[in-house]
C-alpha cells in the first residue's frame, strides 16, 4: 500500500541515539521542577551564547520587525521564494564562512546554495552526486543522522572507513583503501567520501595530513569529497581549523579536476545556535552541482523572514567578531569543566579542540569488551545515573566503550549535577567492583588453597600434615 | 561529467518547459509602471498580491508576533532551539482551525494528523516518497500545474500518467478518462499507486463538482489506491459553487471508518490564500498514522522555520482577523477576476467559467493559425515577445487541446491588469485584421478561380456564384481598398 521507504527502517530512528532522546523526553531534568530527571547530554546544541544574539536584536529592533530604514519590507519578503536565495544573505554568509577560516579561503556567493538546514543540504548533495545503489565512504565514528540523511530517500549506501583509538581515530590511507575495496567486493560503486570536519562525535579538527590523504585518494579514484563543516565555528582551541578547500588550495589544485569534486556543507545551527531557523547551505565549485542543487532546494527553501533576520545579524561585522571570540571562550571553558569533571571520576576524553561534545573513553567501565556490555553500560547511564549520553555504537564506532557527551546545551549548574552523578556512579561501581574483585580474588585464592592442600594430601605420607 | 547522478544531469526537473522559460524572459525585462512601462507583464505567476496591505496593519498591532515575544517577554531562545519535526503545537492547532473555516466547518481536522513542510512543493514530494516507489505511477487529470513534473517525479522516480480532460465538458474528470489512463499505465507496465487532483484546479480555476469527487472516491476504492487532493487554492473560492473538500464527501458518504479514509490525503499551504509564498509553509494531512509518521520524519528535510511558525500561529489564532481578511481577500480577487474576464471578452476572448484560483483558463483557440501545438507555441511567443505579456501555454500544463492559456490576475494592480488587457486587445485586433486580410486574399483568389470556372459553365450558375461573391466582396470592400495598409500591418506584426 505504501512505499517501501515509508514502511522500512532506513530512517534509522530506531537506533539507541534516538531512543535515548525519547527516554529523556519522558523524564526531562529540571533544576527546580524535576531535579532527579534525565539530563540531556545527547543533544549537540550550542546554548551558551544566546544572550549575545538577543542583546544585538534588542539594539536592532527593525530587523525582527522586517523593516529597512524604518520602512516595512514585509511585502517583498512575503513574495520572495527565489531559490537563488536573498543575494545580500548569501554575500554575508560567504564573508562569515571566510572569517571562520581566517580568511584563508574566499567563497563566491554564486556557488552557494541555501537549504533548510544541513540535513537538507546533505541529502540534496547526495541526490546530485550519486544514484540509488551507489555508495559513499564515511569515516567512523560518524553522526547517526547520516544513516537517514544520506541513505533513506536517496537509496545510496554508506560504507564505513574504520578508524581506531590507537591513533586517535585519525583517517589513514590504509583505512580509505580498505573501505574502497570492501565496497567493490559488495559491488557498490563508490562516488565519494563524506567527512565531518570538525568531527562529530570526536570534537577534533582534521590534520593537514588527513586532508591531504583524502584529496590524494579522491584524485586517484576520481571521486567526490563532501566536507560537512557545520562545526567549523566551534573551534575553540589549537590546532586551528583547516578547511578542505584550504588544503586543496595549498596544493595548487584550483584549476584541476578535483577542485570541482570538493563540496562543503555548512549551517548556522551549531555556531550561532539557531537550529530552529533551518539555515543550511551547500558550497560547490561545480556549476552543474550548483545548478541542480539550486533547483532541488525548492524542496527545502529557507523562510525569507529568516533570511532577512540573519542577513542583518551577519552584516554587523563588529557583532560577528565579538560573538565568535566570546562563543569560543565559553565553549572552551565548558569543555574543560566536563573534561576535568570526568577526570576526577577516572574517565578520560579524547583530546579535542572543537565541537559541542567530548568523545569519552568508558572502556574500563565495561564488563567486557563487547557491544552488549556497551549497551548495558548505556542503559545504566540513562536509567540509573540519569544521563542521556550517546553510545559509540550508534555512531558506528568499531570499538565498544566510547560515548559522546555533550556539554554546550546546559547551564553550569546542570553540568555540575551531571558530573556528581557520574562520580557517584563510578564510585559505586568501583566499590561494588572492589567487593566483586575481592570476592573473586578470595574465591580463587581459597580454591587455589584447597586444591594445593588436596594435591599435597595425595602426595604426602604424613597423615598429620593436613591439619597445618 | 559522468561523476554526477542521473538526477543532476537529466531534464526531469522539467525546468526547460515553456512555463519556466516565460518566467526567464520576464526576469530579463520586467514591467514596472514607472521604470519600465514597456516591459513584460507577468501573468504567469499564480500569486496573491492583493491583500498584503491588510496584513501589515495587523503586524503593527501585534508586535510580539514578529518580535518573537510572548506577553512582551522574548522567547527568542526557545524558538531558535525549536527544531522538533512534530511542529509548533500552537501553530498546528491554528492551522487546522483555519483549514476547517475554509471548508465552512463541515470538516474538522486533527492537528495530530498534520505534518508541516517547507511549502506545498515539499509536501507533494514527501507524499510521493511515502506512497510510491521508483517506477510506480500516479494519475493526474490534465491540464495540471507544470511544477508537478518536477515535484512528483524528479527525485522520487515516480511516473505521471495523465487523465485527459477536454473542453467538451469543461475539462471535468470522467470515468472513461480515468479508466483510459489506468489502462495506459498498465500498458506501460507501471503500477498505479494513486490519483492526484488539484482542487480547486490549477490551471482551470474551477472547484470539483461533488459527482467528480464521488467518481474519484469510487475509483480509488475499487482499485485500492490513494487519492491526494492538493487543496492549496481552497481559500480562493470566490463564488458558488462553493468549495467541497474530498474529506467532506467522504464524511457525507459515511466512509470515515473505512479503509479508503486512510488512503485520502490532503496537501495545503499558506502561499496562495494568505499570499505568503516566501515563508514556506506547507502541510500534509492524512488519516493514515504510518503516512503521518513517515512524512513527519521526512519533513526533517524541509522544516518550517520556527520564527515563521510563531508569526503565523499568532496570526491564525486571531480568528476575527482571519475572517475579515478572507472576506476582503475574496472581494478583491473576485473584482480582479471579473475585470480580466470582461476585458478579455471585449477582445473577443472567452474564459472557462471559473469560481476560484488566481488565474483564468483562457480560450485562444480561435487565434491559432492551425489547431496544433506548434501554432500554440507561435502564438505564445508572439504574446511574450511582442505583446509583452507572460502567460502560460496550455501545452506546458499538458493540455491535449492546443490554444488554451493560463492567465494570472492576482499578482498585479488594477492598472497593470488594465494595461495588460489593453495590450491583448490591440494584439487581437491586429491579428483580426491580419486574419481578415488573409481571408480576404483567400477569398479574392477563390473569387478569381471561381469566375474562371464558372465562365465555363451555365450562366445561371455563374450568376448565382456572382451573387454570393458579390455579397462577400461587398463586406470586404473597405478592406480590399486598403490592401496596401493590410500588407504593411502584416509586415509590422511579423
Amino acid at each position: 500500500m505504501l512505499s517501501s521507504k515509508a514502511s522500512c527502517n532506513s530512517h534509522g530512528q530506531d537506533s539507541s541515539y534516538f531512543l535515548g532522546w525519547q527516554l529523556y523526553e519522558n523524564n526531562p531534568f529540571h533544576e527546580v521542577e524535576n531535579p532527579t530527571g534525565i539530563i540531556q547530554m545527547g543533544l549537540a546544541e550550542n546554548q551558551l551564547s544566546f544572550d549575545l544574539v538577543e542583546s544585538w536584536l534588542r539594539k536592532n529592533p527593525d530587523v525582527m520587525e522586517l523593516k529597512k530604514g524604518g520602512e516595512s519590507v514585509f511585502r517583498e519578503l512575503a513574495f520572495f521564494q527565489d531559490y537563488h536565495g536573498l543575494p545580500t544573505f548569501k554575500n554575508e554568509l560567504v564573508e562569515y564562512m571566510a572569517k571562520i577560516r581566517g580568511n584563508k579561503v574566499k567563497f563566491d556567493p554564486n556557488n552557494l546554495v541555501l537549504a533548510a538546514g544541513a540535513t537538507s543540504a546533505n541529502e540534496t548533495l547526495i541526490f546530485c552526486l550519486a544514484d540509488p545503489g551507489e555508495a559513499i565512504l564515511l569515516p567512523t565514528p560518524y553522526y547517526p543522522g547520516f544513516d537517514r540523511d544520506l541513505k533513506w530517500r536517496t537509496g545510496v549506501e554508506i560504507v564505513p572507513v574504520h578508524c581506531w583509538s590507537s591513533n586517535g581515530f585519525r583517517i589513514t590511507m590504509f583505512a580509505l583503501e580498505e573501505a574502497y575495496e570492501r565496497a567493490q567486493k559488495l559491488n557498490l560503486k563508490v562516488k565519494g567520501v563524506l567527512i565531518t570536519n570538525p568531527s562529530n562525535p570526536l570534537g577534533t579538527t582534521m590534520t593537514k595530513e588527513e586532508l591531504d590523504h583524502l584529496i590524494t585518494f579522491a584524485v586517484a579514484k576520481n571521486i567526490h569529497v563532501i566536507s560537512d563543516e557545520v562545526f567549523s565555528g566551534t573551534v575553540f582551541d589549537s590546532p586551528g581549523f583547516i578547511s578542505i578547500l584550504e588544503a586543496a588550495m595549498d596544493r595548487n589544485l584550483e584549476n584541476t579536476d578535483v577542485w570541482s569534486r570538493i563540496h562543503i556543507v555548512y549551517s548556522l545551527s551549531k555556531d550561532l545556535g539557531l537550529p530552529g531557523f533551518r539555515v543550511g547551505m551547500i558550497y560547490s565549485n561545480n556549476k552543474t552541482v550548483v545548478g541542480a542543487s539550486t533547483k532541488m532546494s525548492s524542496f527545502g527553501l529557507v523562510s525569507s523572514q529568516t533570511q532577512y533576520l540573519l542577513t542583518n545579524v551577519l552584516a554587523s561585522k563588529r557583532f560577528t567578531s565579538k560573538y565568535m571570540k566570546e562563543n569560543q571562550k565559553r565553549l572552551k571553558k565548558r569543555k574543560e569543566m566536563l573534561v576535568s569533571g570526568l577526570k576526577k571520576s577516572g574517565i578520560e576524553c579524547l583530546k579535542s579542540n572543537a565541537g559541542l561534545f567530548c568523545w569519552v573513553d568508558m572502556r574500563h567501565l565495561l564488563s567486557s569488551n563487547t557491544l552488549e556490555a556497551e549497551t548495558k553500560l548505556w542503559n545504566q547511564m540513562v536509567c540509573d545515573v540519569g544521563l542521556n549520553i550517546s553510545p559509540g555504537s550508534s555512531f558506528h564506532c568499531s570499538e565498544p566503550g566510547w560515548f559522546r557527551v555533550c556539554f554546550a546545551n546546559m547551564s553550569r549548574g546542570t553540568l555540575q549535577v551531571a558530573m556528581r552523578r557520574i562520580k557517584d556512579f563510578v564510585e559505586r561501581s568501583n566499590f561494588m567492583g572492589r567487593i566483586k574483585m575481592n570476592y573473586q580474588q578470595n574465591m580463587s585464592s581459597l580454591s587455589r588453597k584447597l586444591l594445593s592442600n588436596w594435591v599435597r594430601k595425595l602426595s604426602s605420607p604424613d597423615p598429620n600434615e593436613h591439619e597445618r | 561529467m559522468g561523476l554526477l547522478s542521473r538526477k543532476a544531469t537529466c531534464n526531469t526537473h522539467g525546468q526547460d518547459s515553456s512555463y519556466f522559460l516565460g518566467w526567464q524572459e520576464y526576469e530579463k525585462n520586467p514591467y514596472n509602471e514607472v521604470n519600465n512601462p514597456n516591459g513584460i507583464i507577468q501573468m504567469g505567476l499564480a500569486e496573491n498580491q492583493l491583500c498584503l496591505d491588510l496584513l501589515e496593519p495587523w503586524l503593527m498591532k501585534n508586535p510580539d508576533a514578529l518580535g518573537l515575544k510572548r506577553d512582551g517577554i522574548s522567547i527568542f531562545k526557545e524558538l531558535a532551539l525549536f527544531q522538533d519535526y512534530n511542529g509548533f503545537p500552537a501553530f498546528k492547532r491554528a492551522l487546522v482551525d483555519f483549514m476547517g473555516e475554509i471548508r465552512g466547518n463541515k470538516v474538522s481536522f486533527d492537528p495530530n494528523h498534520v505534518v508541516l513542510t517547507a511549502g506545498a512543493t515539499s509536501a507533494n514530494e514527501t507524499l510521493m516518497f511515502c506512497l510510491a516507489d521508483q517506477g510506480d505511477a500516479f494519475l493526474l487529470p490534465t491540464p495540471y500545474y507544470p511544477g508537478f513534473d518536477r515535484d512528483l517525479r524528479w527525485r522520487t522516480g515516480v511516473e505521471i500518467v495523465p487523465i485527459h480532460c477536454t473542453s467538451s465538458n469543461g475539462f471535468k474528470v470522467t470515468l472513461p478518462a480515468i479508466e483510459q489512463a489506468y489502462r495506459q499505465a498498465q500498458k506501460r507496465k507501471l503500477r498505479v499507486k494513486g490519483v492526484l487532483i488539484t482542487n480547486p484546479s490549477n490551471p482551470l480555476g474551477t472547484t470539483m463538482a461533488r459527482d467528480e469527487l464521488d467518481l474519484l472516491i469510487n475509483f480509488i476504492e475499487d482499485r485500492q489506491i490513494h487519492l491526494i487532493s492538493d487543496e492549496i487554492y481552497s481559500g480562493t473560492v470566490l463564488t458558488s459553487p462553493s468549495f467541497v473538500s474530498v474529506m467532506e464527501v467522504l464524511k457525507d458518504r459515511n466512509l470515515d471508518q473505512t479503509q479508503v479514509w486512510e488512503r485520502v490525503h490532503i496537501v495545503y499551504s499558506l502561499s496562495k490564500d494568505l499570499g505568503l509564498p516566501g515563508f514556506r509553509v506547507g502541510a500534509i494531512y492524512s488519516n493514515d498514522p504510518v503516512v503521518v509518521s513517515a512524512a513527519t520524519k521526512m519533513s526533517s528535510f524541509g522544516l518550517v522555520s520556527s520564527q515563521t511558525q510563531y508569526l503565523l500561529s499568532a496570526m491564525l489564532l486571531d480568528k476575527k482577523f482571519t475572517k475579515e481578511y478572507m472576506s476582503e481577500n475574496h472581494k478583491r480577487l473576485q473584482k480582479q477576476q471579473k475585470d480580466l474576464v470582461s476585458g478579455l471578452e471585449k477582445a473577443g476572448i472567452r474564459c472557462l467559467d471559473s469560481n476560484a484560483g488566481l488565474f483564468c483558463w483562457v480560450d485562444m483557440r480561435h487565434l491559432l493559425k492551425s489547431n496544433t501545438f506548434e501554432a500554440e507555441m507561435e502564438l505564445w511567443q508572439k504574446i511574450v515577445y511582442h505583446v509583452k505579456i507572460n502567460i502560460s501555454p496550455g501545452s506546458s500544463c499538458h493540455c491535449i487541446e492546443p490554444g488554451w492559456f493560463r492567465v494570472c490576475f492576482a499578482n498585479m494592480s488594477e492598472s497593470t491588469l488594465k494595461l495588460a488587457i489593453q495590450r491583448l486587445k490591440s494584439f487581437v485586433s491586429s491579428i483580426g485584421m491580419k486574419s481578415q486580410s488573409h481571408q480576404e486574399l483567400k477569398s479574392l483568389r477563390r473569387k478569381a478561380r471561381n469566375n474562371w470556372i464558372f465562365r465555363l459553365s451555365l450562366q445561371s450558375f455563374y450568376d448565382r456564384e456572382q451573387d454570393t461573391t458579390t455579397k462577400v466582396s461587398f463586406s470586404y470592400r473597405p478592406h480590399f481598398m486598403s490592401l496596401s495598409n493590410i500588407a504593411a500591418t502584416l509586415d509590422a506584426a511579423a
